[in-house]
Protein backbone atom coordinates (compact mmCIF):
# COMPACT_ATOMS: atom_id res chain seq x y z
CA UNK A 1 0.00 0.00 0.00
CA UNK A 2 1.39 3.25 -0.80
CA UNK A 3 1.38 6.02 1.78
CA UNK A 4 1.47 9.02 -0.59
CA UNK A 5 -1.68 10.40 0.16
CA UNK A 6 -4.38 10.90 -2.34
CA UNK A 7 -5.95 13.58 -0.59
CA UNK A 8 -4.19 16.26 1.07
CA UNK A 9 -6.42 19.30 2.93
CA UNK A 10 -4.68 22.12 3.81
CA UNK A 11 -5.99 24.58 6.12
CA UNK A 12 -9.60 24.74 5.01
CA UNK A 13 -12.45 27.06 6.59
CA UNK A 14 -15.80 27.82 5.20
CA UNK A 15 -18.14 30.74 6.36
CA UNK A 16 -21.54 30.91 5.14
CA UNK A 17 -22.90 34.23 5.16
CA UNK A 18 -25.64 35.70 6.65
CA UNK A 19 -27.53 38.60 9.09
CA UNK A 20 -25.06 38.76 11.42
CA UNK A 21 -21.45 39.02 9.52
CA UNK A 22 -20.83 35.30 8.86
CA UNK A 23 -21.09 31.56 10.42
CA UNK A 24 -18.26 30.39 10.55
CA UNK A 25 -18.19 26.17 10.18
CA UNK A 26 -15.33 25.05 9.23
CA UNK A 27 -11.98 26.72 10.63
CA UNK A 28 -8.91 25.64 9.81
CA UNK A 29 -9.47 21.60 9.29
CA UNK A 30 -6.29 19.82 7.69
CA UNK A 31 -5.33 16.37 7.13
CA UNK A 32 -4.32 13.93 4.63
CA UNK A 33 -6.13 10.71 3.43
CA UNK A 34 -3.55 7.92 1.95
CA UNK A 35 -5.16 5.96 -0.71
CA UNK A 36 -7.99 2.78 0.52
CA UNK A 37 -8.09 4.67 3.89
CA UNK A 38 -11.24 4.54 5.58
CA UNK A 39 -11.76 7.64 7.31
CA UNK A 40 -14.68 8.49 9.61
CA UNK A 41 -15.49 12.12 10.62
CA UNK A 42 -17.23 12.47 14.32
CA UNK A 43 -18.86 15.34 15.77
CA UNK A 44 -21.31 16.92 17.18
CA UNK A 45 -24.19 18.70 15.20
CA UNK A 46 -23.64 22.06 13.57
CA UNK A 47 -19.50 21.21 13.53
CA UNK A 48 -19.46 21.45 9.83
CA UNK A 49 -19.24 18.03 8.59
CA UNK A 50 -21.27 17.97 6.31
CA UNK A 51 -19.76 21.43 5.09
CA UNK A 52 -16.56 19.08 4.80
CA UNK A 53 -17.93 17.01 2.72
CA UNK A 54 -19.59 18.87 0.06
CA UNK A 55 -16.49 21.38 -0.14
CA UNK A 56 -14.38 18.34 -1.19
CA UNK A 57 -17.20 16.99 -3.72
CA UNK A 58 -16.96 20.18 -5.12
CA UNK A 59 -20.33 21.40 -4.84
CA UNK A 60 -19.26 24.64 -2.52
CA UNK A 61 -15.95 26.28 -2.64
CA UNK A 62 -14.23 26.63 0.57
CA UNK A 63 -13.71 30.70 2.09
CA UNK A 64 -10.38 29.64 2.52
CA UNK A 65 -7.50 27.05 2.40
CA UNK A 66 -7.32 24.55 -0.50
CA UNK A 67 -7.51 20.65 -0.79
CA UNK A 68 -5.72 18.48 -3.55
CA UNK A 69 -5.94 14.93 -5.09
CA UNK A 70 -2.82 13.22 -5.40
CA UNK A 71 -3.34 12.51 -9.15
CA UNK A 72 -3.65 15.43 -9.83
CA UNK A 73 -6.73 15.95 -11.71
CA UNK A 74 -10.11 16.33 -10.40
CA UNK A 75 -11.19 12.76 -8.51
CA UNK A 76 -14.63 10.90 -9.69
CA UNK A 77 -17.03 10.95 -6.56
CA UNK A 78 -19.04 9.02 -5.47
CA UNK A 79 -21.41 10.44 -2.82
CA UNK A 80 -23.83 8.66 -0.45
CA UNK A 81 -26.69 11.35 1.13
CA UNK A 82 -28.22 10.83 4.59
CA UNK A 83 -31.41 11.02 2.49
CA UNK A 84 -31.18 7.84 -0.12
CA UNK A 85 -31.69 10.92 -3.03
CA UNK A 86 -32.80 8.70 -5.19
CA UNK A 87 -35.07 9.66 -8.38
CA UNK A 88 -38.49 9.31 -7.66
CA UNK A 89 -39.25 8.11 -11.70
CA UNK A 90 -36.38 6.17 -11.96
CA UNK A 91 -36.45 2.00 -10.91
CA UNK A 92 -33.68 0.60 -8.89
CA UNK A 93 -31.12 -0.48 -11.91
CA UNK A 94 -31.74 3.18 -13.97
CA UNK A 95 -31.38 5.06 -10.59
CA UNK A 96 -27.58 3.14 -10.20
CA UNK A 97 -26.78 3.74 -13.63
CA UNK A 98 -27.17 6.91 -13.17
CA UNK A 99 -23.87 7.64 -13.44
CA UNK A 100 -22.56 5.73 -15.97
CA UNK A 101 -24.98 7.42 -17.94
CA UNK A 102 -23.51 10.61 -17.40
CA UNK A 103 -20.19 9.33 -18.10
CA UNK A 104 -21.97 8.31 -21.40
CA UNK A 105 -21.10 4.39 -21.06
CA UNK A 106 -23.48 2.82 -23.74
CA UNK A 107 -26.51 0.96 -22.44
CA UNK A 108 -25.55 -2.41 -22.50
CA UNK A 109 -22.37 -1.90 -20.05
CA UNK A 110 -24.50 0.05 -17.74
CA UNK A 111 -27.01 -2.49 -17.45
CA UNK A 112 -24.17 -5.12 -17.36
CA UNK A 113 -22.84 -3.03 -14.30
CA UNK A 114 -25.59 -2.11 -12.99
CA UNK A 115 -26.75 -5.83 -12.54
CA UNK A 116 -23.59 -6.60 -10.80
CA UNK A 117 -23.87 -4.02 -8.28
CA UNK A 118 -27.52 -4.99 -7.30
CA UNK A 119 -25.74 -8.21 -6.57
CA UNK A 120 -23.10 -7.19 -4.30
CA UNK A 121 -25.83 -4.86 -2.59
CA UNK A 122 -28.12 -7.69 -2.33
CA UNK A 123 -30.77 -6.40 -4.06
CA UNK A 124 -31.27 -9.33 -6.88
CA UNK A 125 -35.10 -9.27 -7.54
CA UNK A 126 -35.88 -5.57 -7.09
CA UNK A 127 -33.99 -4.24 -10.23
CA UNK A 128 -37.29 -3.03 -11.63
CA UNK A 129 -38.75 -1.44 -8.84
CA UNK A 130 -39.54 1.86 -8.06
CA UNK A 131 -38.34 3.79 -4.88
CA UNK A 132 -40.96 4.15 -3.25
CA UNK A 133 -41.44 0.56 -3.08
CA UNK A 134 -38.16 -0.09 -1.17
CA UNK A 135 -37.48 0.32 2.87
CA UNK A 136 -35.18 2.75 4.19
CA UNK A 137 -32.76 0.62 4.36
CA UNK A 138 -32.96 -0.83 0.28
CA UNK A 139 -33.14 2.74 -0.80
CA UNK A 140 -29.63 3.12 1.24
CA UNK A 141 -28.33 0.17 -0.34
CA UNK A 142 -29.19 1.69 -3.75
CA UNK A 143 -27.96 4.77 -2.80
CA UNK A 144 -24.55 2.90 -1.92
CA UNK A 145 -24.50 0.91 -5.04
CA UNK A 146 -24.85 3.97 -7.23
CA UNK A 147 -21.73 5.54 -5.69
CA UNK A 148 -19.71 2.94 -6.63
CA UNK A 149 -21.12 1.86 -9.99
CA UNK A 150 -18.41 4.26 -11.43
CA UNK A 151 -15.37 2.97 -9.19
CA UNK A 152 -15.11 6.28 -7.89
CA UNK A 153 -11.81 7.78 -6.56
CA UNK A 154 -13.40 8.97 -3.81
CA UNK A 155 -16.54 7.49 -1.73
CA UNK A 156 -18.06 10.04 0.46
CA UNK A 157 -20.31 9.25 2.78
CA UNK A 158 -22.82 11.73 5.06
CA UNK A 159 -24.09 9.65 7.93
CA UNK A 160 -25.81 7.09 5.04
CA UNK A 161 -27.11 5.18 7.75
CA UNK A 162 -28.66 7.93 10.31
CA UNK A 163 -32.11 6.76 9.33
CA UNK A 164 -32.06 3.63 9.34
CA UNK A 165 -33.56 0.90 12.35
CA UNK A 166 -30.85 -0.53 14.69
CA UNK A 167 -30.94 -3.67 12.96
CA UNK A 168 -30.68 -3.12 9.59
CA UNK A 169 -27.80 -0.35 10.11
CA UNK A 170 -25.57 -3.09 12.11
CA UNK A 171 -26.37 -5.09 8.95
CA UNK A 172 -25.18 -2.51 6.66
CA UNK A 173 -22.44 -2.15 8.31
CA UNK A 174 -21.35 -5.38 7.33
CA UNK A 175 -22.29 -5.22 4.23
CA UNK A 176 -20.04 -1.82 3.70
CA UNK A 177 -17.12 -3.08 4.77
CA UNK A 178 -17.25 -6.30 2.86
CA UNK A 179 -18.01 -3.82 -0.62
CA UNK A 180 -15.04 -1.89 0.66
CA UNK A 181 -12.47 -4.71 1.35
CA UNK A 182 -13.77 -5.93 -2.22
CA UNK A 183 -13.76 -2.66 -4.14
CA UNK A 184 -10.97 -0.83 -2.08
CA UNK A 185 -12.23 2.39 -2.29
CA UNK A 186 -10.89 5.50 -0.42
CA UNK A 187 -13.80 6.95 2.18
CA UNK A 188 -14.95 9.39 4.15
CA UNK A 189 -17.79 9.13 6.22
CA UNK A 190 -19.85 11.71 8.60
CA UNK A 191 -21.50 9.76 11.39
CA UNK A 192 -22.57 10.71 14.80
CA UNK A 193 -21.88 6.84 15.98
CA UNK A 194 -18.97 5.92 17.86
CA UNK A 195 -19.79 2.37 17.39
CA UNK A 196 -20.20 2.95 13.25
CA UNK A 197 -16.74 5.09 13.28
CA UNK A 198 -15.42 1.86 15.51
CA UNK A 199 -16.75 -0.47 12.97
CA UNK A 200 -15.45 0.49 9.64
CA UNK A 201 -12.78 2.75 10.26
CA UNK A 202 -9.17 2.70 9.72
CA UNK A 203 -9.07 6.30 11.52
CA UNK A 204 -11.46 8.45 13.38
CA UNK A 205 -11.27 12.28 12.79
CA UNK A 206 -13.27 14.58 15.52
CA UNK A 207 -14.28 17.71 15.07
CA UNK A 208 -14.91 20.34 17.93
CA UNK A 209 -18.18 22.20 18.10
CA UNK A 210 -18.93 25.01 15.85
CA UNK A 211 -16.80 26.13 14.34
CA UNK A 212 -15.24 22.69 13.62
CA UNK A 213 -11.42 21.99 13.88
CA UNK A 214 -9.93 18.46 14.38
CA UNK A 215 -9.64 17.91 18.42
CA UNK A 216 -8.37 14.44 17.61
CA UNK A 217 -7.13 12.02 14.84
CA UNK A 218 -7.67 8.31 16.20
CA UNK A 219 -5.90 5.33 14.35
CA UNK A 220 -8.58 2.40 14.78
CA UNK A 221 -6.08 -0.54 14.97
CA UNK A 222 -8.56 -3.31 15.10
CA UNK A 223 -8.00 -6.53 13.50
CA UNK A 224 -10.32 -7.05 10.12
CA UNK A 225 -12.82 -8.36 9.61
CA UNK A 226 -14.08 -6.42 12.30
CA UNK A 227 -17.14 -8.82 13.53
CA UNK A 228 -19.89 -8.07 15.47
CA UNK A 229 -18.89 -9.23 18.72
CA UNK A 230 -15.87 -6.83 18.40
CA UNK A 231 -17.50 -4.39 20.57
CA UNK A 232 -16.70 -6.22 23.37
CA UNK A 233 -13.18 -6.26 23.29
CA UNK A 234 -10.89 -4.73 25.66
CA UNK A 235 -9.28 -2.30 22.78
CA UNK A 236 -12.45 -1.51 21.07
CA UNK A 237 -13.55 -0.18 24.96
CA UNK A 238 -10.86 1.70 25.43
CA UNK A 239 -10.96 3.48 21.51
CA UNK A 240 -15.03 3.56 22.51
CA UNK A 241 -14.01 5.73 25.93
CA UNK A 242 -11.37 7.56 24.21
CA UNK A 243 -13.54 9.07 21.40
CA UNK A 244 -16.67 9.54 23.71
CA UNK A 245 -14.44 11.44 26.07
CA UNK A 246 -13.69 13.79 22.90
CA UNK A 247 -16.86 14.61 21.84
CA UNK A 248 -18.51 17.33 23.81
CA UNK B 1 -64.56 -2.61 -20.06
CA UNK B 2 -68.41 -2.01 -20.19
CA UNK B 3 -69.07 -2.11 -16.91
CA UNK B 4 -66.37 1.21 -16.53
CA UNK B 5 -68.17 2.91 -18.85
CA UNK B 6 -71.70 1.61 -18.15
CA UNK B 7 -72.04 4.74 -16.20
CA UNK B 8 -71.12 6.90 -18.59
CA UNK B 9 -73.69 5.39 -21.08
CA UNK B 10 -76.57 5.42 -18.79
CA UNK B 11 -76.16 9.25 -18.07
CA UNK B 12 -75.45 10.04 -21.56
CA UNK B 13 -78.59 7.85 -22.30
CA UNK B 14 -80.73 9.88 -19.73
CA UNK B 15 -80.02 13.30 -20.70
CA UNK B 16 -80.64 12.83 -24.83
CA UNK B 17 -83.97 11.40 -23.63
CA UNK B 18 -84.40 14.06 -21.09
CA UNK B 19 -83.55 16.44 -24.09
CA UNK B 20 -86.11 14.72 -26.26
CA UNK B 21 -89.30 14.51 -23.81
CA UNK B 22 -88.40 18.01 -22.98
CA UNK B 23 -88.49 19.22 -26.89
CA UNK B 24 -91.84 16.86 -27.38
CA UNK B 25 -93.77 18.04 -24.22
CA UNK B 26 -92.97 21.86 -24.13
CA UNK B 27 -94.04 22.67 -27.68
CA UNK B 28 -90.63 24.58 -27.80
CA UNK B 29 -90.03 25.82 -31.10
CA UNK B 30 -86.99 23.30 -32.98
CA UNK B 31 -85.32 26.74 -33.77
CA UNK B 32 -85.30 27.89 -29.85
CA UNK B 33 -84.09 24.06 -28.76
CA UNK B 34 -83.95 21.74 -31.30
CA UNK B 35 -84.71 17.79 -30.73
CA UNK B 36 -81.73 15.19 -30.39
CA UNK B 37 -83.06 13.70 -34.03
CA UNK B 38 -82.73 16.75 -35.76
CA UNK B 39 -79.70 18.41 -34.47
CA UNK B 40 -78.30 14.04 -35.27
CA UNK B 41 -79.46 14.53 -39.13
CA UNK B 42 -78.40 17.91 -39.44
CA UNK B 43 -74.74 16.82 -37.83
CA UNK B 44 -75.13 13.99 -40.92
CA UNK B 45 -75.94 16.31 -43.46
CA UNK B 46 -73.46 18.61 -42.80
CA UNK B 47 -71.06 15.29 -42.86
CA UNK B 48 -72.20 14.60 -46.18
CA UNK B 49 -71.21 17.62 -47.85
CA UNK B 50 -67.96 18.07 -45.93
CA UNK B 51 -68.69 21.67 -44.34
CA UNK B 52 -68.32 20.26 -40.65
CA UNK B 53 -65.56 18.60 -41.40
CA UNK B 54 -63.73 21.36 -43.31
CA UNK B 55 -64.60 23.94 -40.65
CA UNK B 56 -63.13 21.58 -37.82
CA UNK B 57 -60.10 21.24 -39.52
CA UNK B 58 -59.37 24.41 -39.66
CA UNK B 59 -60.59 25.40 -36.13
CA UNK B 60 -58.27 22.42 -34.85
CA UNK B 61 -55.20 23.35 -36.79
CA UNK B 62 -55.74 27.00 -34.86
CA UNK B 63 -56.23 25.12 -31.35
CA UNK B 64 -52.99 23.00 -32.27
CA UNK B 65 -50.79 25.81 -33.57
CA UNK B 66 -52.00 27.89 -31.02
CA UNK B 67 -50.76 25.36 -28.54
CA UNK B 68 -47.60 24.85 -29.77
CA UNK B 69 -46.45 28.64 -30.03
CA UNK B 70 -47.82 29.24 -26.36
CA UNK B 71 -46.91 25.99 -24.99
CA UNK B 72 -43.16 27.03 -26.37
CA UNK B 73 -43.00 30.19 -25.32
CA UNK B 74 -44.15 29.17 -22.07
CA UNK B 75 -41.83 26.79 -21.42
CA UNK B 76 -39.03 28.37 -22.37
CA UNK B 77 -39.90 31.84 -20.51
CA UNK B 78 -40.94 29.72 -17.88
CA UNK B 79 -37.84 27.99 -17.18
CA UNK B 80 -35.91 30.77 -17.39
CA UNK B 81 -37.81 32.45 -15.05
CA UNK B 82 -37.48 29.82 -12.44
CA UNK B 83 -34.10 29.56 -12.93
CA UNK B 84 -33.32 33.46 -12.33
CA UNK B 85 -34.94 35.41 -9.65
CA UNK B 86 -33.65 38.61 -11.27
CA UNK B 87 -35.36 37.99 -14.96
CA UNK B 88 -38.64 36.93 -12.63
CA UNK B 89 -38.36 40.64 -10.87
CA UNK B 90 -38.38 42.11 -13.84
CA UNK B 91 -41.02 40.58 -15.52
CA UNK B 92 -43.39 39.24 -13.41
CA UNK B 93 -45.31 42.96 -13.21
CA UNK B 94 -45.99 42.85 -17.18
CA UNK B 95 -47.09 38.67 -16.84
CA UNK B 96 -49.78 39.73 -14.08
CA UNK B 97 -50.90 42.44 -15.79
CA UNK B 98 -51.68 40.69 -19.03
CA UNK B 99 -53.11 38.25 -17.14
CA UNK B 100 -55.64 41.15 -15.85
CA UNK B 101 -56.89 41.69 -19.06
CA UNK B 102 -58.97 38.89 -20.15
CA UNK B 103 -58.70 37.79 -24.14
CA UNK B 104 -61.83 37.95 -25.35
CA UNK B 105 -61.00 42.06 -24.57
CA UNK B 106 -58.41 41.84 -26.39
CA UNK B 107 -59.51 39.25 -29.43
CA UNK B 108 -60.86 42.38 -31.48
CA UNK B 109 -57.49 44.08 -31.50
CA UNK B 110 -56.02 41.16 -32.27
CA UNK B 111 -58.32 40.14 -35.25
CA UNK B 112 -57.52 44.12 -36.81
CA UNK B 113 -53.94 43.84 -36.16
CA UNK B 114 -53.38 40.34 -37.46
CA UNK B 115 -56.44 40.12 -39.97
CA UNK B 116 -59.24 37.65 -40.33
CA UNK B 117 -57.37 34.79 -41.06
CA UNK B 118 -55.78 31.87 -39.17
CA UNK B 119 -52.63 34.10 -37.45
CA UNK B 120 -55.27 36.09 -35.23
CA UNK B 121 -56.80 32.83 -33.96
CA UNK B 122 -53.57 31.22 -33.78
CA UNK B 123 -52.37 34.25 -31.23
CA UNK B 124 -55.20 34.39 -29.13
CA UNK B 125 -55.06 30.79 -28.60
CA UNK B 126 -51.26 31.24 -27.91
CA UNK B 127 -52.05 34.12 -25.23
CA UNK B 128 -54.84 31.72 -23.55
CA UNK B 129 -52.95 28.83 -23.15
CA UNK B 130 -49.74 30.53 -22.09
CA UNK B 131 -50.36 31.43 -18.73
CA UNK B 132 -51.46 27.89 -17.20
CA UNK B 133 -48.25 26.56 -18.68
CA UNK B 134 -46.41 29.43 -17.66
CA UNK B 135 -47.19 29.29 -13.94
CA UNK B 136 -46.87 25.44 -14.01
CA UNK B 137 -43.26 25.59 -15.51
CA UNK B 138 -41.83 27.64 -13.06
CA UNK B 139 -43.83 25.97 -10.15
CA UNK B 140 -42.37 22.44 -11.47
CA UNK B 141 -38.45 23.81 -12.17
CA UNK B 142 -38.69 25.27 -8.81
CA UNK B 143 -39.92 22.06 -6.84
CA UNK B 144 -37.17 19.84 -8.28
CA UNK B 145 -35.20 19.33 -5.08
CA UNK B 146 -31.78 20.79 -4.74
CA UNK B 147 -30.58 17.13 -3.30
CA UNK B 148 -31.00 15.69 -6.90
CA UNK B 149 -28.75 18.94 -8.17
CA UNK B 150 -26.19 18.26 -5.43
CA UNK B 151 -26.08 14.34 -6.90
CA UNK B 152 -25.84 15.72 -10.41
CA UNK B 153 -23.28 18.09 -9.40
CA UNK B 154 -21.11 15.24 -7.16
CA UNK B 155 -21.24 13.80 -10.41
CA UNK B 156 -19.77 16.41 -12.77
CA UNK B 157 -22.72 15.89 -14.85
CA UNK B 158 -23.32 18.79 -17.81
CA UNK B 159 -26.47 21.49 -17.66
CA UNK B 160 -28.10 19.66 -20.32
CA UNK B 161 -27.79 16.44 -18.16
CA UNK B 162 -28.57 18.29 -15.78
CA UNK B 163 -32.30 19.80 -17.27
CA UNK B 164 -32.79 15.74 -19.34
CA UNK B 165 -32.18 13.93 -16.14
CA UNK B 166 -33.24 15.92 -13.41
CA UNK B 167 -35.27 19.17 -14.15
CA UNK B 168 -37.52 17.72 -17.23
CA UNK B 169 -38.39 14.60 -15.04
CA UNK B 170 -39.08 15.81 -11.71
CA UNK B 171 -41.26 18.86 -13.22
CA UNK B 172 -43.20 16.85 -15.80
CA UNK B 173 -45.83 16.22 -13.69
CA UNK B 174 -47.10 20.01 -12.56
CA UNK B 175 -45.97 20.94 -16.15
CA UNK B 176 -48.82 18.52 -17.80
CA UNK B 177 -50.91 19.49 -15.37
CA UNK B 178 -50.40 23.05 -17.03
CA UNK B 179 -50.66 21.72 -20.12
CA UNK B 180 -54.02 20.12 -18.83
CA UNK B 181 -55.66 23.41 -18.52
CA UNK B 182 -54.34 24.95 -21.43
CA UNK B 183 -55.04 22.38 -23.95
CA UNK B 184 -59.12 23.16 -22.61
CA UNK B 185 -58.69 27.08 -22.87
CA UNK B 186 -57.00 26.40 -25.92
CA UNK B 187 -60.46 25.79 -27.76
CA UNK B 188 -62.13 28.74 -25.98
CA UNK B 189 -59.26 30.67 -27.49
CA UNK B 190 -59.64 29.93 -30.97
CA UNK B 191 -63.79 30.12 -30.85
CA UNK B 192 -63.39 33.25 -28.99
CA UNK B 193 -61.24 34.70 -31.93
CA UNK B 194 -63.13 33.29 -34.88
CA UNK B 195 -66.93 34.59 -33.20
CA UNK B 196 -64.66 37.87 -33.21
CA UNK B 197 -64.59 37.91 -37.49
CA UNK B 198 -63.84 35.22 -39.32
CA UNK B 199 -64.41 32.99 -42.56
CA UNK B 200 -64.37 29.78 -41.52
CA UNK B 201 -63.75 27.58 -38.52
CA UNK B 202 -66.19 26.24 -36.28
CA UNK B 203 -66.83 29.75 -34.66
CA UNK B 204 -67.78 30.97 -37.84
CA UNK B 205 -70.00 28.14 -38.33
CA UNK B 206 -71.58 28.64 -34.36
CA UNK B 207 -72.28 32.24 -35.90
CA UNK B 208 -73.59 31.15 -39.12
CA UNK B 209 -76.37 29.30 -37.74
CA UNK B 210 -77.06 31.66 -35.25
CA UNK B 211 -77.70 33.99 -38.15
CA UNK B 212 -79.62 31.85 -40.23
CA UNK B 213 -81.90 30.30 -37.02
CA UNK B 214 -80.32 27.26 -38.13
CA UNK B 215 -80.51 26.34 -34.21
CA UNK B 216 -79.41 22.15 -35.05
CA UNK B 217 -76.33 23.47 -36.50
CA UNK B 218 -75.51 25.87 -34.05
CA UNK B 219 -75.83 22.19 -31.57
CA UNK B 220 -74.04 20.41 -33.83
CA UNK B 221 -71.33 23.22 -33.78
CA UNK B 222 -71.21 23.19 -29.75
CA UNK B 223 -70.89 19.44 -29.45
CA UNK B 224 -68.02 19.00 -32.32
CA UNK B 225 -65.79 21.39 -29.65
CA UNK B 226 -66.86 19.58 -27.02
CA UNK B 227 -65.75 16.45 -28.70
CA UNK B 228 -62.74 18.36 -29.56
CA UNK B 229 -61.99 20.07 -25.89
CA UNK B 230 -62.36 15.95 -24.34
CA UNK B 231 -59.99 14.45 -27.18
CA UNK B 232 -57.44 17.53 -26.25
CA UNK B 233 -57.54 16.59 -22.27
CA UNK B 234 -57.45 13.10 -23.45
CA UNK B 235 -54.13 13.25 -25.18
CA UNK B 236 -52.66 14.99 -22.19
CA UNK B 237 -53.86 12.08 -20.22
CA UNK B 238 -52.38 9.71 -22.32
CA UNK B 239 -49.10 11.25 -22.04
CA UNK B 240 -49.78 11.74 -18.40
CA UNK B 241 -50.36 7.99 -17.76
CA UNK B 242 -47.17 7.21 -19.98
CA UNK B 243 -44.92 9.68 -18.58
CA UNK B 244 -46.20 9.63 -15.01
CA UNK B 245 -46.38 5.88 -14.40
CA UNK B 246 -44.07 5.84 -11.41
CA UNK B 247 -46.63 8.12 -9.31
CA UNK B 248 -49.50 6.19 -9.14
N1 LIG C 1 -25.80 26.56 2.87
C1 LIG C 1 -25.65 27.05 4.12
N2 LIG C 1 -25.95 28.34 4.38
C2 LIG C 1 -25.81 28.86 5.61
N3 LIG C 1 -25.38 28.16 6.67
C3 LIG C 1 -25.07 26.87 6.49
C4 LIG C 1 -25.20 26.23 5.20
N4 LIG C 1 -24.83 24.94 5.32
C5 LIG C 1 -24.49 24.78 6.61
N5 LIG C 1 -24.61 25.91 7.31
C6 LIG C 1 -24.32 26.09 8.73
O1 LIG C 1 -23.01 25.63 8.97
C7 LIG C 1 -22.95 24.90 10.17
C8 LIG C 1 -22.39 23.53 9.90
O2 LIG C 1 -23.33 22.82 9.11
P1 LIG C 1 -23.12 21.31 8.69
O3 LIG C 1 -24.33 20.89 7.97
O4 LIG C 1 -21.84 21.18 7.99
O5 LIG C 1 -23.04 20.61 10.11
P2 LIG C 1 -22.96 19.07 10.46
O6 LIG C 1 -21.73 18.86 11.24
O7 LIG C 1 -23.13 18.27 9.22
O8 LIG C 1 -24.22 18.92 11.40
P3 LIG C 1 -25.19 17.65 11.58
O9 LIG C 1 -24.43 16.69 12.39
O10 LIG C 1 -26.35 18.20 12.32
O11 LIG C 1 -25.53 17.15 10.21
C9 LIG C 1 -24.34 24.88 10.73
O12 LIG C 1 -24.43 25.85 11.74
C10 LIG C 1 -25.22 25.26 9.58
O13 LIG C 1 -26.32 26.01 10.03
MG1 LIG D 1 -24.61 16.94 8.46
Amino acid sequence: MSHAPILTIRNLSAVFQNENGGLRALDDVSFNVRPREFVCVLGPSGSGKTTLLRILAGLIPPTSGSFTFGRGRQPSIGMVFQQANLMPWRTVIENIKLPLEVNQMDEASARKKAIEMIELVGLQGFEDSLPRDLSGGMAQRVAIARALIHDPDLLLLDEPFASLDAMTRERMWTELSRIWQARQKTVIMVTHSINESLFLADRVLVLTQRPGKIKMDVAVDLPRPRKDDIRYTSNFGKLARKLRGAIE
Amino acid sequence: MLKRFFPILLSILTFLLGWDLLTRLSGIPNFILPSPLSVWSRFLRAMQDGSLLHHTAITLTEIVLGLIVGVLFATVLGYALAKSRALEKVLSPYLVASQAIPVIAIAPLLVIWLGDGILSKVVICALIVFFPVLVNTIVGVRSVPTALYDLMNSLHASRAQIFWKVEAPASLSVFLGGLRIGATLSVIGAIVGELVDAESGLGFLLQLGDFQYDTPMVFVAVFTLIALALMLYGAVRLLENKFLKWQN
